[in-house]
């Protein structure tokens, strides 16, 4: 059957017709669209800037495992970005969502200690990332580890990325109807059995969500690390020496004194190429596990 | 008769309101106990004190006693062990995000029996009991939460059935279902009162006259009338009850 023969077909004459008749919503017609048009039109700018000057100087001698000056590898950054998302999710997650579980499933509800909690939450969050950094350096580095490292960095990480997994988590179980925790309650399942067998499971895709963005997080965070995890360009020998992540590498590349010279600029579009590669791998990952997870 | 469980002179107050008014009401052994009245006349919360599902509401404060067997379910009982024996059918269908088999293997898995043959056995008779045996056993590992409204309430009734207990409560079982799923599920329960002690609350007048054995009349708190179920319906005593079930208020 043609379009023109069903019965909710407008013509666009028709349509024109109409928004002649009423020329205010034909100017907020322009007006989202041209709005919708810029948004699009930024991204598209961006995205096709970096592409265009950065895959050309994708190289491989920007792979080599060792950097050397004359290679600008990222390499050893990408592997210290790895190390620093699991060492941090490794401290941030079970902290995160073990407090989330007690605010939810133990505490009270309308409890003063809730509130407060949840208060300085929504202030941890608050804070600027340099902040964090200068608070990490004092802490970690003056005072603990005794200069740049990896594990000050993965602590202060941990510390921006904790209300993240808290937020999401706490909204998660909160979206477990509590007829599934009546039902297991009822069959004389204890607290324990209930939030590790029913609710977590129910909550996984949220708890997930949260924790994807945290990665997030991590692989785009600078201003934090270049004061605690500091920027030797290497993988380091151990936790508590010092290593560039990613983000600190393209940092450091256009901070070089040589930079405004091609070859660093060239290796910094690479790497933000790559660094935007990997953040765009991680979301499609999370989504996919997200649906698994939800459609089982 | 043999009394299964016991209400003696109840009050239950959610923190300044007073819920139920020194609520006695005797409960006999194997047979159909129905909790009529009006919404808010506190039927519900009486019975989700027989298993103690009101211990999660905060202010919740009940006195008087409430026997099973004769033992004191709020003294020194264990709550989990209570809620094994004291199984409970909610008003809305919620079986858990899992396959149809696991459903009913959450709750001996909970009292630990972990042998796969004992696990098997349980889940084909609780299934079976529930006459619902035919319409999963080709789809045992599928999600529960592919089933209809009515296969789901009586796989939630299976999954009381699983871990054998001695009482169950049902909170308006059929409220959410149609009326085939409906007459199914009190064709079910007729069959469960020969082994199970069953106390069902219902909005439903015709379901207490089809189903029940006794009635007990509930309004504002309290308990206005018990009596066999053709005597509540046919020969009230008490004004109040007459007045509700010939649809005068309620």
């Amino acid at each position: 059957m043609s379009k023109s023969e069903a019965i909710n077909y407008i013509p666009f004459k028709q349509k024109l017709r109409g928004y002649l008749k009423h020329p205010m919503s034909l100017f907020l017609l322009i007006l989202v669209i041209g709005a919708a048009v810029i948004t699009v039109g930024l991204v598209a700018i961006l995205l096709g800037h970096l592409l265009i000057k950065g895959i050309p100087h994708i190289k491989p001698h920007l792979f080599e495992w060792k950097y050397t000056t004359d290679n600008l590898s990222m390499m050893p950054a990408i592997i210290n970005t790895f190390i620093m998302v699991i060492l941090t999710l490794l401290i941030a997650v079970p902290v995160g969502i073990s407090s989330a579980i007690y605010l939810v499933e133990y505490a009270k509800r309308g409890n003063k200690v809730v509130s407060v909690i949840r208060l300085t939450t929504e202030t941890l969050a608050g804070i600027p990332s340099i902040v964090f950094g200068l608070f990490g350096f004092i802490v970690f580095n003056t005072m603990i580890f005794k200069g740049y490292s990896m594990i000050g960095g993965a602590l202060t990480l941990s510390m921006m990325v904790l209300p993240i997994i808290i937020r999401t988590t706490e909204e998660a179980l909160i979206s477990v109807p509590d007829l599934f925790r009546e039902g297991s309650f009822g069959l004389g399942a204890g607290k324990l059995r209930t939030i590790t067998r029913i609710v977590l499971p129910y909550a996984m895709p949220g708890i997930l969500a949260g924790i994807i963005l945290s990665i997030g997080r991590i692989v785009g965070e600078t201003a934090a690390l270049i004061f605690t995890a500091g920027t030797i360009p290497g993988v380091p020998k151990a936790l508590t020496r010092s290593g560039r992540t990613l983000s600190l590498h393209l940092f450091e590349l256009v901070q070089n004194p040589q930079a405004p010279t091609d070859r660093y600029f060239n290796a910094a579009y690479a790497t933000a190429v790559v660094l935007l590669a990997l953040v765009v791998l991680v979301n499609a990952l999370s989504s996919f596990i997200a649906k698994k997870l939800s459609s089982k | 008769m043999n009394y299964k469980m016991e209400i003696n002179n109840v009050n239950l107050f959610y923190d300044k309101f007073q819920a139920l008014k020194d609520v006695t009401i005797p409960i006999a052994e194997k047979q159909i106990t129905a909790f009529i009245g009006p919404s808010g006349c506190g039927k519900s919360t009486l019975l989700k004190s027989l298993n103690r599902m009101n211990d999660l509401i905060e202010g919740c404060l009940i006195k008087g006693k409430m026997l099973l067997d004769g033992e004191d379910i709020y003294g020194g009982m264990n709550v989990d062990i209570l809620r094994k024996r004291v199984g409970m059918v909610f008003q809305k269908p919620n079986p858990f995000s899992m396959s149809i088999y696991d459903n009913i293997a959450y709750g001996p898995r909970t009292h630990g029996i972990r042998s796969k043959a004992a696990l098997d056995e349980i889940v084909e008779k609780s299934l079976k009991n529930a006459a619902i045996w035919n319409e999963t056993k080709d789809r045992l590992k599928k999600s529960a939460l592919g089933m209809s409204g009515g296969q789901q309430q009586r796989l939630c009734i299976a999954r009381a059935l699983s871990v054998s207990p001695e009482v169950i409560l049902m909170d308006e079982p059929t409220s959410a279902l149609d009326p085939i799923s409906t007459g199914k599920i009190e064709e079910l329960m007729s069959e469960l009162k020969k082994e199970y002690t069953v106390i069902i609350v219902t909005h439903n007048m015709q379901q207490a006259t089809r189903i029940s054995d006794t009635t007990a009349f509930f309004l504002l708190g309290e308990m206005v009338e018990h009596n066999v179920t053709r005597e509540i319906f046919s020969n009230p005593k008490e004004k109040r009850t007459e007045d509700y079930i010939t649809g005068r208020f309620g």
